[in-house]
């Protein structure tokens, strides 16, 4: 061949490739390099056979070990839950105030509960079950239905305003406004008293003037001083949380005239017993249960 | 360019360009049969040997009292816990950067000793070196010295080569399951591993552990030898660029050598001019390497310097000082080479480059020891929980979530007191799993030894509290029985004082 060149220093034929005088040198290389290139082939032919490996139309060739990372997972599943199992089963077996006592279930309830609320709940109650406007803050110390573990339980196992649950919690004010039960400007009143009752400021006069309607329309329910009845669902008001916004007078006008009625799914059908009393107990952590 | 054959035909001089004479691709390993070599500094290479297989052999099966609550193993590697345990300073994960450190140390140190003395760390220390030389002992020691080993590789199948082979590999194979099995120890206790080692009630990884090193021992001891260090290891290629020409490397004096001549009498009789070299080729037989130092500085040269106790042996029997084969600077080689006399000395260590390696060397390890000094043994990290940042309570007060991390870094229990303070008439209770509605100032935890211990607290305040202050809370964590304390300054979130309703 022509133009085959020795390098003087090493001896080695070059390539003929050179960059700014350095030229590349043709060294062989060892032969065990190609055996162990070899050895990669076979391994990788190997590895063919064994596991799934070319991909058909429908699925990939089995492989004659048998292994699927689908089955794998499904396995890790299995284990988790088998190891899970124990537990649900003395959750499910035992009562509210029993497992929060156990140090260890309610350990394992909370985590649980959280698991699941993030599945089931937060697309209402927020991932951090704050809430928002027309839906209730689960971390505050307010409650419209009860904030101890049973009335949690209970509310989530029969829901809210739903009917297709028969044993769902239903209130339902009346829409002062809309049906002309108060005048505008009572409602008006009714509401500067409300913020009265709040402690937060407010016309005096027209407050005065709320006090003798709320007296007749509203205390039944929201109570004398607007401490609420959870036997109705009927929210405290003398306090500063606000589930329709942040207490401006329009807003609590407004829900006088035509209020708002939320509504909660019953989750009793939907969740096993274990899974609701962990919903339960992790809700009843957050900060507000009772 | 041809030659007749026949009436009009000609043998053409012409070869295929992929003719397999021409163009080896791939070249078989040559193999080396190195010598046995007498002198200084194979003398240091057998102490250096010993020490570093001491080291490895030994360093798992010491003991450090720790207390009741820690291992008591020296130096422990506790990956299922997750903790580094060296004589009295164990280390956590998120200390892990005393382990960078010392690669820092490390590669630092290798820089300077390699520009002051080469490849030094190639040619005494690298577990490669070592493990070759071991094995080369076993062979010499069951097949003979190099001509015996020659023989014997050349020599047809018999009883006797079967014998020996058999003999050799089997050590071999002793050695490397030894040298596999070492390095396990330093992941578990020791005794209690190598009893469930022997019962074959280790866990899987041990005995997959000692197969694979065993493996690579065997293989890279026993067969690979020098291409491990030519063509495998990125190292040598590294330790070339540090070299300079104030290094000492292992240098062939050609200046004093050539020309070589194997019959000095005769020579000298006939007048010839006559270099101290007589062509013995002592020098290429003990080279495990395989070369020729004579060629000059070579990429396979790992400054074992057996070349040199091979040359000062055949020099002091010829009668000639030694040194013909020396450590030499390259600055030296040149002031010999126009016959200006340069000894090689200590000296040439001290230049700016090795300074500044000292220095950073230096530094490294003293900022190493400073924060090893003053580390603490109690941690405290506060995440403030970030949905909600806040809640509204029915009073109107503020309620703020944080989960509380506690690091007892100490192999005891400990009681520690959590206090909170900095915001006004803020008070904490307990949330989570551990919810309390009582309201506190500070709580009394006792946390395991060696333990993380995770709360997660509220803490709320007055809303004409917040208003005007600095919208922090400090977290402080005391020992109660020690001096030790940590504390956290948190942020505390609030609506804006403007915002209330």
């Amino acid at each position: 061949m022509a133009g085959t060149e020795i390098d003087d220093v090493s001896g080695t034929e070059t390539t003929g490739h050179e960059w700014d005088g350095i030229k590349e040198l043709n060294t062989p290389l060892p032969r065990w390099w190609l055996w162990t290139f070899y050895a990669t082939i076979i391994w990788a032919i190997g590895y063919m056979i064994a596991y799934p490996a070319i991909p058909l139309i429908s699925a990939a060739t089995p492989g004659v070990l048998g292994y699927s990372s689908r089955a794998k997972v499904a396995d890790a599943i299995d284990a988790a839950k088998a190891a899970q199992s124990t537990y649900l089963a003395r959750i499910a077996e035992l009562d509210l105030e029993a497992i929060r006592n156990d140090r260890e279930l309610r350990d394992f309830a909370v985590r649980g509960g959280a698991s699941a609320f993030k599945v089931n709940c937060i697309q209402c109650h927020g991932s951090g079950a704050a809430g928002a406007r027309g839906y209730p803050n689960l971390n505050d110390d307010d409650w419209l239905w009860g904030g101890t573990l049973e009335d949690i339980h209970a509310t989530l196992s029969h829901g809210i305003r739903f009917e297709a649950a028969e044993d769902t919690r239903v209130s339902d004010m009346p829409a002062f406004g809309r049906d002309e039960i108060l005048e505008p400007a009572e409602i008006g009143d009714v509401a500067a008293h409300v913020r009265g009752l709040a402690g937060l400021d407010h016309d005096a006069a027209a407050a005065a003037r709320g006090a003798e309607i709320f007296a007749d329309n509203c205390a039944a329910c929201h109570g004398e001083i607007g401490e609420g009845l959870r036997e109705f669902g009927a929210p405290r008001l003398n306090d500063a949380i606000w589930l329709y916004g942040s207490g401006q007078a329009d807003e609590i006008a407004g829900q006088i005239v035509q209020p708002n009625h939320g509504v909660m799914p019953a989750w009793q059908d939907r969740l096993d017993g274990a899974t609701l009393k962990q919903l339960a107990i992790y809700v009843h952590s957050l900060g507000g249960g009772e | 360019m041809s030659t007749a054959l026949y009436d009009g035909v000609e043998r053409v001089d012409v070869e295929a360009v992929n003719s397999k004479e021409r163009r080896p691709l791939y070249k078989a390993r040559v193999k080396i049969f190195p010598r046995r070599a007498h002198g200084t500094y194979r003398t240091l290479k057998w102490w250096i040997m010993a020490v570093t297989l001491t080291i490895y052999y030994v360093t798992p099966w010491l003991r450090w009292d720790r207390g009741p609550y820690a291992p008591d193993q020296a130096v422990l590697v506790d990956l299922a816990n997750r903790r580094f345990y060296f004589f009295f300073i164990e280390i956590w994960p998120q200390e892990l950067y005393y382990i960078a450190g010392l690669l820092i140390m490390a590669g630092v140190g290798l820089f300077l000793i390699t520009s002051t003395v080469g490849r030094a760390w190639c040619g005494y220390t690298c577990p490669q070196t070592v493990w070759v030389d071991l094995y080369l002992v076993v062979e010499r020691w069951i097949e003979g010295d190099r001509n015996a080993r020659i023989r014997l590789d050349q020599a047809p199948w018999s009883l006797e080569k079967l014998r020996k082979r058999l003999a050799k590999h089997a050590l071999w194979l002793v050695l490397a399951v030894a040298t596999g099995g070492a390095w396990i120890f330093y992941f578990a206790d020791a005794p209690t591993l190598a009893v469930d080692f022997l019962e074959f009630e280790a866990p899987f990884v041990a005995y997959s552990t000692v197969a694979i090193l065993t493996a690579t021992t065997y293989i890279f001891a026993g067969f690979m030898r020098e291409q491990v260090c030519t063509f495998m290891c990125p190292w040598p290629r590294i330790q070339g660029a540090m070299l300079d020409e104030d290094s000492l490397v292992v240098t062939y004096n050609d200046w004093r050598g050539e020309p070589r001549v194997r019959h000095r009498k005769k020579a000298e009789a006939d007048g010839e001019s006559v270099g101290d070299c007589v062509d013995c080729n002592a020098c290429v037989a003990v080279c495990p390497q395989g070369i020729d130092i004579r060629d000059g500085q070579q990429l396979e040269c790992i400054t074992c310097a057996l070349c040199i106790d091979a040359c000062d042996q055949v020099m002091d029997k010829v009668g000639l000082s030694r040194g013909l084969i020396s450590y030499a600077t390259l600055r030296d080689y040149n002031s010999n080479r126009q016959g200006i006399a340069a000894p090689t000395g200590w000296r040439s260590f001290i230049r700016p480059r090795t300074m500044i390696y000292t220095g950073l060397w230096v530094l490294v390890g003293i900022a190493m020891l400073v924060a090893l000094v003053v580390r603490d043994r109690l941690d405290l990290n506060v995440l403030h929980d970030r949905n909600p940042v806040f809640v509204t309570l029915s009073d109107g007060s503020i309620r703020n979530g944080y989960t509380i991390k506690i690091l007892n870094m100490e192999p005891r229990p400990r009681t520690l007191r959590l206090t909170l303070a900095g915001l006004p008439g803020a008070v904490m209770t307990l949330a989570g799993a551990d919810a309390d509605a009582a309201p506190h100032m500070e709580f009394v935890i006792d946390i395991g030894p060696d333990k993380l211990h995770q709360l997660k607290v509220y803490v709320r305040a007055a809303r004409q509290d917040i208003a005007g202050s600095g919208r922090k809370v400090t977290f402080t964590l005391d020992d109660i029985a020690g001096e030790e304390s940590a504390t956290y300054e948190a942020n505390f979130e609030a609506p804006p004082d403007e915002a209330a309703p």
